[in-house]
């Protein structure tokens, strides 16, 4: 009898429905709700096919209304069920940004530990795909600061699956953000049944002695292109897809930064205030006399993101990363 | 569409019974409990406040004159019904069970009030406005969903009105036919600004229109109507009925906060007549009077008790061990991640090397 794991060849969006499907079929007690998540199976698709398998009840169309929503679903989890929040868009969870701050986040802490939050809120975030504005914000960052919360990102199908399981397994509130651009992009050999990925703990995608480079969701494909150019050249990169934003995976940072002494860190948010900034704050505790140049940052800017028109200039390109890799190399 | 809202009575200022309602519901043992629960309260803030003064604990909110809303809701819950209060509403949360030490220690700046007693479901109170209602229209959906008869109750105030989560609440809790009850007390100002400039409707009851959901304007200083009106919301919320809406319309005489002077927004004339007229526990009194149900013996025995109730929960509170810094790193995550444990390692690591 063979033992090998039953597989599909998903995409990431399609892995996001089959980490759903999974664990909709687990507990009775998770449940998928938000805007268009039902009938129609949400904008992207992510929730098809989930209402007609297990119901009105379970998969549910909300009013348009994200912190109603989003606050009824904290209400449910301290009540003893699992939401999956669906917001349609990143950018729309601002009405809902309250709730997640006021009280996702601190009920654990305000009633220690008595009430706790078992949430999980999806969104599609970033820009590439031509979407109109307010679409395409790509805005972890105000959750990473967010205390109580924890961030997920993954940028493959097999992560996504098992980052979301592992999100709706988590006795916390997380924020599982999907990278649009990536929905499609690439397919991936899936397992059909349960798996975790372990959240807080990175992935070195690409090996490579000379420089690190740190990226996450869609910018993950970037770093690899450009590590791909500059291997040709003979400069080998380490490229790290954090998966997690929230706690970041300080370990692996450390040992791709004393492993490279250089380092490269790309994200398409904007950069004042981003990740990046904490990625260096972790390089500079852990491997500050490791480092044989400064940091570079391929990011964003401090503009809002943009209208499609001038999105090319807006998102991060591996010439940039590439630029980057050079400056660190000659420094 | 004031006179579809008519403001429900079951006794008057005076104390004189005007409705025919009810009438066998109220036994002498309810009278006397219900009153003993509104002196309690009354005595508690009173006592809060003066705390306050001595520097003994925090910033506090007062709700002298609210004390018929608070109790006459808070009375007819149930044991494993859940309550979502705010930060005026300790009175409702003290009649549901939550210990006066720990409300005390909420104001005096300590997570414990957050931590209910044993076998309720109380939840913290809600500091921003409105944004509870919500959470109250998704724990009653669980509570629903679970096949349970228990109910879910709401605390608000008239300003929260105003806010989006209020209709959003609303309108989940319609949409999900949940059994929870919204349970508004119009005191009439939002910090300091009069109702008049909150809203143009009339009414706040007459909101609910715009979710079809049953609603009703009641005298918030007449605890029996109050008590009656919540009764038959969560009975219809038990028995599957849906969402309700109560418009408790009340009054507090003090401030919004012991941090707020009253008296740069109204005239406090107009709060000592209605205390002279219409207060709470002077009604009661008025009616068991009229009933031959105030006993003056019963009446000093029980304020003796209050007291000494009162006495012991503020030495218990003053008695508590200083705040454990452990406290603010265990909680957050059910397992804290490095960096809680590193900050926590180097917070303590720095406190051994030079204390704070």
């Amino acid at each position: 009898m063979s033992t090998a794991v039953k597989t599909n060849t998903l995409t990431l969006v399609q892995a996001v429905t089959d980490g759903m499907r999974t664990m909709l079929r687990e507990h009775d007690d998770v449940l998928v709700l938000g805007e268009d998540v039902g009938v129609n199976g949400g904008v992207f698709r992510a929730t098809d096919g989930l209402q007609s398998e297990f119901g009105e009840t379970r998969v549910m169309d909300t009013p348009l209304s994200e912190a109603g929503f989003t606050g009824a679903a904290i209400g449910m989890a301290v009540n003893g069920l699992r939401p999956v929040v669906e917001i349609q868009f990143l950018g729309f969870v601002y009405p809902a940004y309250e709730q997640i701050m006021t009280h996702a986040s601190r009920i654990r802490a305000r009633t220690m530990g008595h009430y706790s939050v078992p949430m999980v809120i999806r969104a599609p975030y970033g820009a590439g795909v031509r979407a109109p504005e307010i679409h395409s914000d790509s805005i972890e960052a105000l959750f990473t600061h967010m205390p109580g919360i924890k961030v997920v990102c993954p940028s493959s199908p097999y992560d996504a699956k098992g980052l979301l399981v592992a999100s709706i397994e988590d006795p916390d509130p997380v924020i599982f953000l999907e990278p649009m651009k990536s929905y499609r992009s690439s397919r991936e050999e899936v397992p059909e049944d349960k798996y975790t990925v372990e959240i807080g703990k990175g992935k070195r995608v690409m090996e490579g002695d000379d420089v690190s480079i740190f990226a996450w969701g869609a910018m993950v494909p970037v770093a690899e292109k450009a590590a791909k150019e500059m291997a040709e050249q003979g400069v080998t990169c380490d490229v790290i897809d954090l998966r997690t934003l929230y706690p970041l995976d300080k370990d692996l940072i450390a040992e791709s930064v004393q492993k490279t002494g250089r380092t490269v860190i790309l994200h398409e948010a904007h950069r004042t205030g981003g990740v990046g900034c904490e990625i260096q704050s972790i390089i500079n505790d852990t491997s500050f006399l490791y480092q044989k140049a400064p940091v570079e940052y391929v990011t964003g800017f401090d503009t809002p993101v943009p209208f499609f028109a001038y999105e090319d200039h807006y998102l991060p390109t591996s010439n940039r990363v590439v630029q980057a890799i050079q400056k660190v190399v000659n420094f | 569409m004031e006179n579809q809202f008519p403001m429900k009575q079951w006794i008057d200022e005076e104390g004189n019974v005007v409705s025919e309602e009810f009438q066998e519901n109220v036994t002498e043992d309810l009278v006397k409990q219900i009153y003993r629960q509104l002196v309690r309260i009354r005595t508690f803030d009173r006592k809060c406040i003066s705390l306050q003064r001595q520097g003994r604990i925090g910033t506090y909110a007062p709700f002298e004159g609210q004390e018929g809303a608070q109790v006459g809701s808070a009375y007819a819950l149930e044991d494993d019904d859940w309550m979502y209060p705010t930060y005026r509403d300790h009175g409702a949360t003290m009649t549901f069970g939550h210990s006066l030490k720990n409300i005390l220690a909420y104001w005096n700046g300590r997570n414990e009030a957050c931590v209910p007693p044993e076998g309720r479901h109380i939840f913290p109170p809600a500091v921003p406005i409105a944004t509870q209602l919500p959470h109250a229209a998704g724990t009653a959906f669980a509570e629903k969903r679970k096949g349970t008869k228990n109910a879910v109750i709401c605390y608000f105030g008239d300003g929260a009105t105003s806010e989006g989560d209020f209709h959003e609440g609303m309108n989940m809790a319609s949409v999900l036919q949940a059994p929870v009850v919204y349970f508004n007390q119009n005191n009439n100002f939002a910090i300091s600004v009069h109702i008049s400039k909150q809203m143009r409707s009339k009414t706040i009851a007459q909101k609910a229109l715009s979710y079809d959901m049953p609603s009703v304007r009641v005298d918030g200083n007449d605890v029996f109507a109050v008590y009656f009106e919540t009764q038959k919301a969560l009975d219809r919320a038990r028995n599957g009925e849906g969402p309700s809406l109560i418009e408790a319309v009340t009054w507090r005489y003090g401030a919004h906060t012991t941090a707020d002077d009253p008296t740069k927004y109204r005239d406090q004339k107009e709060s000592d007549t209605r205390r002279e007229k219409g207060d709470p526990i002077l009604r009661v009194e008025l009616y068991m009077k009229k009933q031959g149900l105030y006993d003056e013996a019963w009446v000093k025995q029980m304020k003796e008790e209050i007291s000494k109730e009162i006495d012991q929960a503020v030495q218990e509170m003053e008695a508590m061990p200083e705040a454990n810094p452990e406290d603010l790193f265990d909680y957050v995550f059910e397992k804290p991640t490095w960096t809680i444990e590193e900050q926590k390692k180097a917070y303590f690591a720095s406190l051994e090397r030079g204390g704070m």
